[in-house]
C-alpha cells in the first residue's frame, strides 16, 4: 500500500498534534463502534483529467457524526457522492457495512443523502412530498401516512403537511427536505451543506435539532460544510480536507458530551477548537500539508514580498 | 361621472372594461366615419350593417362556422396526441431526438399553403384533408414543448428519485410528467390558435363548397358576389372564434394545473 502518500487519517497518525494551540484536543482514535462505511484508498479521477481525489482513508463507525470540512473544491461532495455510490472511486475501493454495495438499502442498511437545495416537488404538498420515497418504494398508504406524520413531527412541520413548498421558508423548506429523509428510517444520512444557503441564525436552529435527532435515534451522519461553527457545534470528529489535489488534511475529535445545546457554543473549548480548525484551514487553502506552525508565516510572506 | 365609481378602483373591472371601452369607441368612430363620408357599403360596410348581415345570413353562416370549428378542433385533438407521443418519443434517447427533430422543423417551416394542394389531391375526402392541413400547422408547438418540458427536470429531483430506485416508469409519471404539464399547456395554448388558422387556410386553398363549407369558403364566395357586409360577418366570426379558443385554452389550463402549479400561481400575481 502507498502508505507514505497517503495522507493523514484516522488512524494512529504519527504526526504531532496542532502545535500551535493550546487546546489538548486533537487525538487520533479508532471509531470502537462497528464501522458503517469504509473508504478504501478510494481515488476519484474525472474523465476530464480532474485530480478531484487523492486516496482517501475514512473509517465512519456506527454511531459517529462526521464532518467533512474544507474549501471549496477539495474533494467534499464528491467524497460524499463515492460514499453515497452515485459516483464509483477511479482507484480503490470502499465498503459498506462490511460488505458490497448491493446490501445497501436493506433493513438497518439504509442510507439517504440530503442536498443542499430542499429539492421538494413543487407540484405536490409537504406531505406527499415527504411520502416520496415510500410512495417509490410502493409502501401501502395505510402504512406510510402514519410514517410520514411521525415525520413531519420531527422536524417540527407537524401543522404545515397540506403546505405547498412556495408557501415555506426556505428553512421549514429544509426541514421537510430532512423530514422525507427521516421517513426512510435511515441508518446513515449524508447531507450535503444541507444548511448552507440559510441565515445562520435559522442554520444555528437548524444545527441544533438535527444533533438531537442524531442523539435520540442513534443515527449515524456524515456531513460536508465549511463553516466551522457548524463543523464544531455538531461533529463527533471533524476531517479537515486540503485542495488540488483534494485530500485529508487531519482530523480532530471534538471531544465534548452530548446532548450539546447553545451553551456549548459561547464555551471556552468551542473557541479553542474553533481556532485549532481556523489554522488547519488556513493550512489546507496553502496547500502545504505538515508543519502547520509555519503555516501563518508561510502564508503572509508573499504579500509582503508583493508589496515591496 | 364614471370617475366616482369605486368600481374603477377595482383592477378586475378595470382590466375587462378597458380594452371594452376602446372597442366600443372604435366601433363609433367607424360607424361614424362611414356615415359621415357616404362609404359605398361594397367597400366599407358599417358595424350596424355588418351586425345585421350577421343576423339575417345566421343559418348560413353559423353553419359554416360548425364546419371550421370541426376542422379546428378534430386538428387541434390529433396535434395535441400525436405531437405528445413523438415528445415522449423524443425523450427516450438523445438520438431519436437528434434523428427527427430537423423533419419536425421542416414541418413548422414550410407554409401550409404550399403543401395543402398536393393533400387535398392525395386525399379525395375533403374533411380529412383539410383535418391533415390544420393538424401540420399545429403540432410543431406541442412536440417541441413537451419535449422541453419532460427534459427539464430538477436534477436533484432527478438523483433522488435514482437513489430511491425509481422505476423509469416511476420516473416519467411522477416525475416527468408533472415538470412537463405546464410547457404542455403552453404549447396547446399556442397550438389551439394555429389549429383555427391552419383550417381557414386549407379551406382556402381546397375552395370546396358542399359538406366542407367553412367560414372561408363563405369568405371566398362573398368576395366573388362582392358582397362585402358578409365577408365582414364571416370575418368577424372568425375572430371571435380565435378568441374563444384561446379563452377556452387559459381556462382549462387554469383548471387543470388547478392551484398546485407553481408557473400558474406567479403568472397570475
Ligand atoms: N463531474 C465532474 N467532472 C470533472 N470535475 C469535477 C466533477 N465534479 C467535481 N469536479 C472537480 O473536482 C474537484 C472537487 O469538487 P467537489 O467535490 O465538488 O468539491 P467541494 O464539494 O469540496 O467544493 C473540483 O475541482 C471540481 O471542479
Ligand atoms: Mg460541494
Amino acid at each position: 500500500m502507498m502508505s507514505a502518500t497517503t495522507a493523514p487519517v484516522a488512524l494512529a497518525t504519527t504526526q504531532p498534534a496542532a502545535a500551535a494551540d493550546t487546546q489538548p484536543t486533537v487525538l487520533a482514535t479508532t471509531p470502537s463502534a462497528a464501522p458503517v462505511v469504509e473508504v478504501l484508498s478510494a481515488e476519484k479521477v474525472f474523465p476530464n483529467g480532474t485530480r478531484a481525489l487523492e486516496p482517501i482513508d475514512l473509517t465512519v463507525g456506527q454511531g459517529e457524526f462526521i464532518t467533512l470540512l474544507g474549501p471549496s473544491g477539495c474533494g467534499k461532495s464528491t467524497l460524499l457522492k463515492m460514499v453515497a455510490h452515485l459516483i464509483e472511486p477511479s482507484e480503490g475501493r470502499l465498503r459498506w457495512w462490511r460488505g458490497g454495495h448491493e446490501s445497501v438499502g436493506q433493513p438497518g442498511r439504509k442510507l439517504v443523502f440530503v442536498f443542499q437545495d430542499a429539492t421538494l416537488m413543487p407540484w405536490a404538498n409537504v406531505a406527499t412530498n415527504v411520502r416520496l420515497p415510500l410512495d417509490l418504494a410502493r409502501v401501502p398508504r395505510v402504512q406510510s401516512d402514519p410514517r410520514v406524520d411521525q415525520a413531519l413531527g420531527t422536524v417540527g412541520l407537524g401543522q404545515f403537511g397540506r403546505h405547498f413548498p412556495r408557501q415555506l421558508s426556505g428553512g421549514m423548506q429544509m426541514r421537510a427536505s430532512i423530514a422525507r429523509a427521516l421517513v426512510d428510517q435511515p441508518d446513515l444520512l449524508l447531507m450535503d451543506e444541507p444548511f448552507g444557503a440559510l441565515d445562520e441564525i435559522t442554520r444555528n436552529r437548524l444545527d441544533a435539532d438535527l444533533l438531537r435527532l442524531w442523539w435520540e435515534r442513534k443515527l449515524t451522519i456524515l456531513f460536508v460544510t465549511h463553516s466551522i461553527y457548524e463543523a464544531v457545534f455538531l461533529s463527533t470528529r471533524v476531517i479537515v480536507m486540503a485542495a488540488r489535489p483534494g485530500r485529508i488534511l487531519r482530523e480532530v475529535v471534538i471531544d465534548e458530551p452530548h446532548p450539546r445545546d447553545d451553551s456549548f457554543r459561547v464555551s471556552q473549548a468551542f473557541a479553542g477548537y474553533a481556532r485549532q480548525l481556523q489554522q488547519l484551514l488556513i493550512e489546507a487553502s496553502d496547500g502545504r500539508p505538515g508543519d502547520d506552525s509555519n503555516a501563518t508565516h508561510e502564508s503572509a510572506s508573499p504579500m509582503v514580498n508583493r508589496t515591496h | 361621472m364614471a370617475a366616482q365609481t369605486p368600481l374603477l378602483y377595482n383592477p378586475a373591472f378595470v382590466r375587462i372594461l378597458s380594452p371594452l371601452l376602446v372597442g366600443v369607441a372604435l366601433l363609433l368612430t367607424w360607424e361614424g366615419l362611414v356615415r359621415f363620408y357616404e362609404v359605398p357599403k361594397y367597400l366599407v360596410p358599417s358595424p350596424s350593417l355588418i351586425a345585421l348581415t350577421l343576423v339575417e345570413d345566421w343559418r348560413l353562416l353559423f353553419s359554416a362556422l360548425l364546419i371550421t370549428l370541426k376542422v379546428t378542433f378534430l386538428a387541434f385533438f390529433l396535434a395535441a396526441v400525436i405531437g405528445t407521443l413523438v415528445a415522449f418519443i423524443f425523450v427516450q434517447s438523445r438520438w431519436i431526438e437528434r434523428a427527427f427533430f430537423p423533419y419536425a422543423v421542416l414541418l413548422q417551416v414550410t407554409p401550409v399553403v404550399a403543401i395543402a394542394p398536393l393533400i387535398i389531391i392525395w386525399v379525395k375526402d375533403p374533411l380529412p384533408a383539410l383535418v391533415i392541413c390544420a393538424t401540420i400547422v399545429a403540432i410543431f408547438p406541442i412536440i417541441s414543448n413537451t419535449t422541453l418540458g419532460l427534459r427539464s427536470v430538477n436534477p436533484g429531483l432527478l438523483n433522488l428519485f435514482r437513489m430511491n430506485k425509481a422505476s423509469r416508469w416511476q420516473e416519467l409519471i411522477r416525475l416527468r410528467v408533472p415538470t412537463a404539464l405546464p410547457y404542455f399547456f403552453g404549447g396547446l395554448r399556442i397550438s389551439s390558435g394555429l389549429a383555427l388558422i391552419g383550417a381557414v387556410v386549407a379551406e382556402f386553398v381546397a375552395g370546396t363548397g358542399g359538406t366542407a363549407a367553412g367560414l372561408a369558403y363563405q369568405i371566398l364566395q362573398a368576395g366573388f358576389q362582392i358582397n362585402i357586409p358578409r365577408l365582414f360577418a364571416a370575418l368577424m366570426l372568425i375572430t371571435v372564434a380565435g378568441v374563444a379558443l384561446f379563452l377556452l385554452m387559459v381556462l382549462l389550463s387554469k383548471w387543470a394545473l388547478g392551484q398546485w402549479h407553481e408557473s400558474e400561481l406567479k403568472a397570475e400575481t
